[in-house]
């Protein structure tokens, strides 16, 4: 009792993450979700984006689908975080222990991240190629790598808040791809363009867009670290962790 | 230790819990009784820290639980209703979970651990995935749970609910044997757990408390307690009524049953009357009359008919008849 709060704090995360990630891998999902994540990367960069057709030694081919690809991959993976625990009940043991909401809310998030940074560093062999093949520009890689960190961060953290309002696993699952969805389209080149010849104002259509993964996703492909878009991603976690925390709370008031 | 002072929930425009009050102190153990749905379990849950109440207050040692509610928590063990548990985990792992999450660490974990395992009869499926757990187990592993960090105060959503009679036995002098250094609530439906455990009771219906006291003086409220039974040989069961009916004290005799050779009858004394003179009068009726007598007791009252007057008044009257 008289330990001092931030050590508690980081127990309690502690705890929490490594119960998280034990089960992702205690049951088959994560062997599953990880092969299937490989596999479509795989065939998106090399069948559909022609990773070899183009004679560029980039991964740009491979990058551009992320957005598409989280869109299924991510929600499956937070899907079941929040709603699984209403489910079983387990909801009610775990704010009945001396933890606080923000704890569990972050440390659920963190640890569906780590398992999503472990998917994703398992495309390493595409840098290895691409090197073996060419001379990219490694600092363009890993910018690419950052862009994809950070978006998948900004799904899953939308995931979190979906999860917490349904204790369906499959409501939570849909509501989150159709969130993640509009927030790709808003800035999606081919609607943004229909957007303005169909005589929306500029001001409008910059403004949407600015609220879009994709604006900001682009900008990191492009090899540029701009602090407004690494702001971007990261406020969109925090709002949806936050939101997140206010639906458990008021649920129980 | 505990004081829940004015509690009320509501949920919309329903109303779950109604007023409700009470105090328990070291040493005690206080039964919850109620119909299903009479707002127990949203009582524990307010109790816990799970819900927050509408209106009122609760205290738990020196904390109040929405004010202070981890200093709250810390001392509170919790087994909820349907003992929910992680499926996908093993049981050494669940306890170490929750060992974590109460802040024990090093070989302090490790040996709350095996001592919650021990105390509930876990040994054997210790390293068992929990989903194939039977009930009986997965309950107790869920009562271990709430145990582990040797908790001042604990709070059992129906801990016998889907144990077997053995089972049962166990936790209930489980209950009792934490019961002398604890503060235990418990909830339950099943009302000879009440006088198995408890050191006081309360009875909730539709969300207010509406009978309080040790269970003997619950008990004293039932419509039959204080009669004196009798079980008599005899050829005419009305010549022995109408003698029985002669004694001063007595209000009123039932024949309770009558076949040929012995009848039994029930006498109810008035209401100033102890049922120990009257019980005493009988026996001496008994030897002027030279009756054939081999039973003769005074009725303690029942529970569950205490119960039943309590939250059924409509049909008080037909039970009653019976």
């Amino acid at each position: 009792m008289s330990q001092p709060i931030s050590n508690t704090s980081m127990g309690n995360l502690k705890a929490v993450i490594k119960r998280e990630l034990l089960s992702y891998f205690f049951s088959p999902i994560a062997y599953v979700f990880i092969v299937i994540f490989l596999l479509l990367a795989g065939f998106f960069t090399f069948m559909i984006g022609g990773f070899f057709e183009r004679g560029q030694a980039t991964l740009e081919s491979f990058f551009m689908w992320h957005p598409w690809l989280y869109l299924f991959f991510v929600p499956a993976v937070g899907m079941r975080l929040w709603s699984e625990e209403k489910r079983l009940g387990t909801l009610e043991l775990l704010f009945t222990m001396p933890v606080q909401l923000w704890q569990v809310a972050v440390a659920k998030f963190l640890a569906s991240w780590i398992f999503l940074i472990l998917a994703l560093a398992l495309t390493f062999p595409y840098v290895i190629t691409v090197n073996w093949l060419g001379d990219p520009d490694n600092g363009v890689i890993l910018c690419g790598y950052i862009g994809s960190f950070l978006l998948s961060g900004a799904y899953l953290a939308i995931s979190c808040m979906t999860s917490a309002l349904t204790r369906s696993q499959v409501i939570s699952f849909i509501l989150s791809v159709v969130i993640c969805l509009l927030l790709i389209l808003c800035g999606w080149m081919p609607v943004t363009d229909l957007l303005i010849t169909s005589g929306a104002p500029v001001w409008l259509v910059d403004l949407v867009a600015g609220l879009s993964f994709m604006t900001h996703y682009e900008g990191l492909q492009r090899g540029v670290v701009d602090s407004r878009d690494v702001i971007y991603f990261l406020s969109v976690i925090v709002f949806a962790l936050f939101t997140n925390a206010i639906i458990l709370r008021d649920e129980r008031a | 230790m505990i004081k829940v002072e004015n509690l009320r929930k509501t949920f919309g425009s329903k109303i779950a819990v109604d007023g409700v009050s009470f105090e328990v102190k070291k040493g005690e153990v206080l039964g919850f009784l109620g119909p299903n749905g009479a707002g127990k379990s949203t009582t524990m849950r307010m109790i816990t820290g799970f819900l927050q109440p509408t209106a009122g207050k609760v205290r738990v040692g020196d904390y109040n639980m929405w004010e202070n509610p981890l200093q709250a928590k810390r001392l509170i063990g919790y087994l909820p209703e349907n003992a929910p548990l992680y499926e996908d985990m093993t049981v050494s792992a669940f306890l170490e979970f929750v060992a974590d999450l109460r802040g024990l660490r090093g070989a302090e974990k490790s040996k709350a651990v095996d001592k919650a395992v021990d105390t509930c009869f876990l040994q054997s499926v210790r390293h068992q995935s929990i989903e194939t757990l039977s009930k009986g187990y997965r309950h107790r592993t869920c009562f271990a749970q709430s145990i582990i960090h040797d908790p001042e105060v604990l709070i059992l959503d129906e801990p016998t609910d889907g144990l077997d009679p053995n089972q049962k036995h166990e936790v209930r002098s489980l209950i009792r044997r934490m019961g002398e250094e604890k503060v235990i609530i418990f909830s339950t439906h099943i009302l000879e757990e009440v006088e198995a455990a408890c050191s006081s009771a309360i009875i909730i219906d539709r969300g207010r408390i509406v009978a309080k006291g040790t269970p003997d003086e619950l008990k004293k409220t039932s419509p039959r307690a204080g009669s004196v039974v009798v079980r008599v040989h005899h050829s005419e069961p009305d010549a022995v009524k109408s003698r029985l009916q002669g004694i001063n004290d007595v209000s009123e005799v039932e024949v309770v049953e009558k076949n040929g050779a012995a009848s039994v009858f029930r006498a109810i004394p008035k209401a100033q009357t102890s049922s120990d003179s009257l019980s005493l009068q009988i026996s001496e009726m008994i030897g002027t009359e030279n009756w054939k007598c081999d039973e003769l007791h005074t009725e303690e009252g029942r529970l569950d008919e205490v119960f039943r007057k309590i939250t059924m008044p409509d049909t008080e009257t037909a039970s009653a008849s019976k």
